[in-house]
């Protein structure tokens, strides 16, 4: 059920022709977002490691992230 | 008061429900999630080592990630955990000294970029002694609004046999299901946010075959036996995460994490986590986190049960129980190939260390065994976690 929920939800964006909203922060400003350091998971072995790390040793478990993109830099 | 000598406990390995192959499964997406690009081309070589509570894991993970075209991408990755534990378990519940094991880990998975959108496919196993696991993931993403959000979902599909060494007539199964929902959104030219939410279900044999619960011998006696632990065959979990990263007016990074975990087995539990990123001159990058999680105990978690089969379902893992962790980490990088050398477009060279103190509400340590039954100390110790890796962009 979540899946069939997910795939309305993007099917539905996808067809309000929601790429053609004006951006608020234009392609040429996001030279802060393009640098390495703003990155959710630079190093995503080490990222993965680290989730292990903790999951084995923690009760709680997932929403660790790795969406990454957002950006639109490249 | 020592435990009686009737009870008969194999050995107490520290296993989690196998949550780890998340880990994996999390590995691929975060390759594959970027939507509207694939990631460049990288070879990561990782040697881990963690070293607390006297358990002393290490291993190499090795990944590699290559473009075929501008629309499909595939990766790999080879990992093990070397482990030799003498953990507060093992010595306290099988009485033996230690022992010691492999898990490995082998991952592969492949991108598939159309348009704006990237779908991802991923298959990892992971086998020791023990326990065999695998996942089979699946993943879309897309970018709209200008780039300047991602939404992505995604689906995995988990199957185990765990196993006991010390009968091997014994063999029982996992299913496990995930379901993600994640959106990274531009909030300004210098903040970017992330929302998580990620839904697993288990059903199966989700104990520990070797670990015990303990109970006392009489109401209100000194002395204490063990028995084999009971847990639901069903566990239900909800985890929902935000994240921001926010570029500094000089060229460094703060990030911040929150993140809320329920389940069905009465365990709610928070964290939140603080980052700095500060690059130096010549090529370094300067990191340093720290990070606070809290949980709530188990319904059927006691670390004493007043006597024996005193409920239906019996914990007594110390991961189940209340805590609370604190993390201090520090990370330095350097880039030693800031402009291409050859094929090279660059390679960093990197050594991570996070140190973790656990501190247990209620979970006790056995290894007093001068005072009353359930007068010993509260457990708690430390960690250290070391990461030493190359990354090579070619």
């Amino acid at each position: 059920m979540y899946l069939r929920a997910c795939c309305l939800l993007l099917t539905a964006l996808s067809l309000t022709g929601c790429s053609s909203v004006d951006p608020w922060v234009k392609p040429y400003e996001r030279a802060h977002l393009a640098d390495p350091i703003m990155s959710f998971d630079r190093d995503p072995v080490s990222g993965a490691y680290m989730t292990h790390v903790y999951q084995a040793r923690e009760a709680a478990r997932g929403a660790e992230g790795g969406n990454g993109g957002g950006c639109g830099c490249n | 008061m020592a435990p009686r000598a009737e009870t008969v406990v194999a050995v107490a390995v520290t296993r989690t429900i196998p949550g780890w192959l998340t880990g994996a499964a999390l590995l691929c997406c975060s390759l594959a999630l970027q939507a509207g690009v694939l990631p460049d081309d990288r070879a990561d070589a990782l040697y881990h080592s963690y070293d607390g509570g006297g358990v002393e894991i290490t291993g190499p993970s090795l990944m590699v990630l290559k473009k075929f075209g501008q629309n499909v991408a595939v990766n790999g990755n080879y990992y093990v955990d070397s482990i030799s534990s003498a953990s507060i378990d093992v010595v306290t519940i099988s009485g033996a000294s230690s022992y010691s094991e492999d898990r490995t880990e082998l991952s592969g998975g492949m991108d598939y970029m159309h348009g704006n959108s990237i779908m991802s496919l991923s298959y990892t196993n992971s086998s020791e002694d023990d326990y065999d696991a695998n996942t089979a993931a699946f993943g879309i993403s897309m970018d709209m609004f200008g780039n300047m959000t991602t939404v992505s979902m995604g689906y995995s599909y988990g199957w185990d046999t765990v196993k006991n060494n010390a009968d091997s007539s014994f063999s029982e199964d996992i299913d496990r299901q995930n379901y993600k929902l994640g959106l990274a959104q531009v909030i300004t030219k210098d903040m970017l946010l992330e929302l998580n939410y990620e839904g697993i279900t288990d059903e199966g044999y989700l104990n520990n075959p070797y670990r015990s619960v303990r109970y006392l011998d009489e109401p209100g006696g000194d002395t204490y036996s063990f028995q084999p632990e009971i847990y639901p065959n069903t566990r239900t979990s909800n985890a929902f995460a935000v994240r921001s990263l926010y570029y500094l007016p000089y060229r460094a990074a703060i990030s911040g994490e929150y993140r809320f975990f329920t389940d069905t087995w009465d365990i709610d539990a928070h964290n939140v986590k603080f980052g700095y990123t500060h690059p130096l001159q010549g090529g370094w990058i300067l990191e340093g986190n720290y990070r606070y999680y809290t949980q709530t105990a188990a319904d059927f978690y006691s670390d004493l049960f007043p006597y024996r089969d005193a409920q239906n379902f019996m914990a007594r893992d110390k991961e189940l129980s209340s805590f609370s962790s604190h993390t201090v980490g520090l990370k330095l990088s350097y880039d030693f190939i800031e402009n291409g050398w050859r094929s090279l477009d660059k390679g960093t060279v990197n050594l991570a260390w996070d140190h973790i103190m656990f501190d247990y509400d209620n979970f006790r340590d056995l290894r007093v065994t001068t005072v009353p039954a359930g007068d010993e100390p509260l457990y708690d110790f430390e960690a250290d976690v070391v990461q030493l890796f190359v990354s090579i962009w070619f």
